[in-house]
């Protein structure tokens, strides 16, 4: 008796089989080792200039004795004051739509607009930026216009996350804490929010690590390229590094182009860092929790 | 037409003096989105006795009894309307805080639902902690009648620094009572308790029940008839959002005037 055909060689199959999975392999190693040939390019470039100098000294005309030190003061700032403003009233806006608004049509409408918010170009930002802090609020060119700008950038994303956080904790503890007779503001504080806080953290790092890599809204915002002192305060002009990379970048001479990869190392060092903070701040708590 | 449901039961035949009535419920319908799932409840429930409620899954028990501490009106599109009076005062009234109402009446849910990041103690205590009436001199005093209370005492005395995640099922089910006990209630809703237990654990918390009646006035829902058989002094059938029937359990499960709850209780559907 014949076999039948379902049963037969299953050649074509198996060639279709394994093409597919190099064609999936290959896609996951085309990006990774283009990334891994620009850093190694750019550590090239950049070894020769690194070093404790460069972190310590503030730019100069003459590419060997320029240092990144006003830049990373400044990114530092920008970090830390971004923080302060996003992550509160990020969670907030959160907790208002995951725990009041649920099903409100203007919690739906919020809702789209976040969603929407989230893919509108950074430069729109920056523009907003410089008409509503820099000119309406007389912020003028400082850090904090610059630091209001960037949280408004990752505004939609810290929202997002902590709404994914807050989801994850289940319903059955609010309902437990309800039926103890706790407020709607005692359940979030102390059952909902320190359960949802590692995810909400992560989150928000991460956005904000990706934010400090931006370079359009700082320009619009009035971001200085040539600075030779430290910022004093929140009011006090800045740079930051994607701007000095940016200005380095943009110079002739090749010296420069070695100071702009240099500089790139350390940005890069810099989100490196901030996502190791998020990754064991993630570990720490869930430990705890 | 509720009404007429009611005037079937027996004022107090065969048994003795009718307990107190703690909850009087007087036409109460319950929606979600528009759905009603109760469609007008009348019964009586008398203080520290175990009232049983059974019927076949999506009968509105569950919606009955979270409506009994407001809990109902927590799900978004939830609406309640009618008369529950808890001691003469109606719980619906705009006048009445749902969590004051709360704090009197505690629950306890069909999963046991510890706080995963408390430890034991901190779960019998989360209650006085969340609605800050804590008082530090009178912890230990708290935890400890609050877990033998809850039969739990003996087997956790020795570890109450311990994850309340870690405990057994049954032994967080009865952490959870033990965490509804420490505000003093004075009624305690059971949803299924035991539906995720094993047998044992099940056994141990049906004593408890038997235990826990001397204090409280407890409505218990189950899914299982020999359940409620076991541990309540009446029993209360709902069948798509009707009581149908409430009356003493032995009575019910032996002579049903309600052709229905005969069906149901010799496994006709359900």
């Amino acid at each position: 008796m014949a076999t039948p055909k379902h049963l037969q060689d299953r050649g074509k199959e198996r060639f279709l089989e394994a093409g597919f999975r190099l064609l999936c392999a290959f896609a996951v190693l085309l990006p990774l080792s283009l990334l891994a040939l620009l850093i190694g390019d750019l550590l090239l470039d950049a070894l020769g200039r690194i070093d404790l100098d460069f972190l310590q000294s503030y730019p100069s005309r003459r590419a060997s004795r320029a240092g990144i030190l006003p830049a990373l003061v400044g990114s530092v700032y920008l970090i830390g004051l971004t923080t302060a403003i996003a992550l509160p009233v990020g969670v907030a806006a959160a907790v208002y739509l995951e725990e009041y608004g649920h099903r409100s049509r203007l919690a739906a409408l919020i809702e789209i607009n976040i969603a929407n918010l989230a893919g509108v170009p950074s430069v729109i930002y920056g523009l907003l930026g410089l008409g509503l802090f820099v000119r309406t609020l007389d912020m003028d060119r400082s850090l904090l216009a610059g630091a209001c700008t960037l949280s408004l950038l990752v505004m939609p994303i810290v929202i997002m996350a902590s709404r994914e956080a807050l989801r994850t904790v289940p319903m059955a503890l609010r309902e437990a804490c309800y039926a103890l007779g706790s407020t709607r503001l005692q359940a979030i504080g102390q059952v909902v929010l320190p359960m949802a806080l590692p995810g909400i953290l992560t989150g928000a790092i991460l956005a904000i690590s990706r934010a400090i890599g931006e370079t359009a809204p700082l320009i619009v915002v009035g971001a200085l390229t040539y600075v030779t002192f430290l910022p004093d305060g929140p009011n006090s002009p800045f740079t930051a590094l994607p701007i000095q990379i940016f200005n380095w970048v943009s110079r002739p001479q090749k010296a420069f182009l070695e100071n702009a990869a240099a500089g790139i190392v350390v940005l890069l060092l810099v989100m490196l860092l901030l996502n190791t903070v998020a990754v064991v701040l993630r570990a720490r708590l869930q430990k705890r929790a | 037409m509720a009404r007429e449901r009611l005037s079937i039961q027996p004022p107090a035949e065969s048994q003795g003096p009718r307990p107190a009535t703690k909850y009087k419920v007087e036409d109460l319908h319950a929606s979600f989105d528009g759905h009603e799932v109760l469609h007008g409840i009348d019964i009586e429930l008398g203080e520290r006795e175990v009232t049983a409620v059974i019927g076949p899954s999506g009968c509105g028990k569950s919606t009955f009894i979270r409506c009994l501490n407001r809990m109902h009106e927590l799900v978004a599109g939830a609406k309640v309307s009618g008369k529950v009076l808890l001691d003469g005062e109606d719980i619906y009234d705009p006048a009445v805080d749902p969590v004051l109402l709360r704090r009197r009446v505690g629950m306890v849910f069909q999963k046991p639902n510890p706080f995963p990041a408390m430890s034991i103690r901190d779960n019998v205590l989360a209650g006085l902690r969340l609605t800050h009436r804590f008082d530090a001199s009178r912890a230990e005093a708290i935890v400890e009648r609050a877990l033998s209370g809850a039969a739990l005492w003996d087997e956790v005395k020795d570890r109450l620094g311990d994850p309340g995640a870690g405990l057994s099922g049954g032994q967080q089910q009865r952490l959870c009572i033990a965490r509804a006990l420490a505000v003093e209630p004075e009624v305690l809703l059971m949803d299924e308790p035991c539906s995720a237990l094993d047998p044992i654990a099940t056994a141990r918390v049906e004593d408890l029940i038997h235990s826990l009646k001397e204090d409280y006035t407890i409505v218990i829902v189950t899914h299982n008839m020999q359940q409620a058989a076991r541990v309540s002094e009446r029993t209360a059938f709902f069948l798509m959002g009707d009581l149908v029937e409430l009356a003493p359990t032995d009575r019910l499960f032996t002579q049903p005037r309600d052709s229905r709850t005969e069906d149901y209780i010799t496994g006709k559907f359900g």
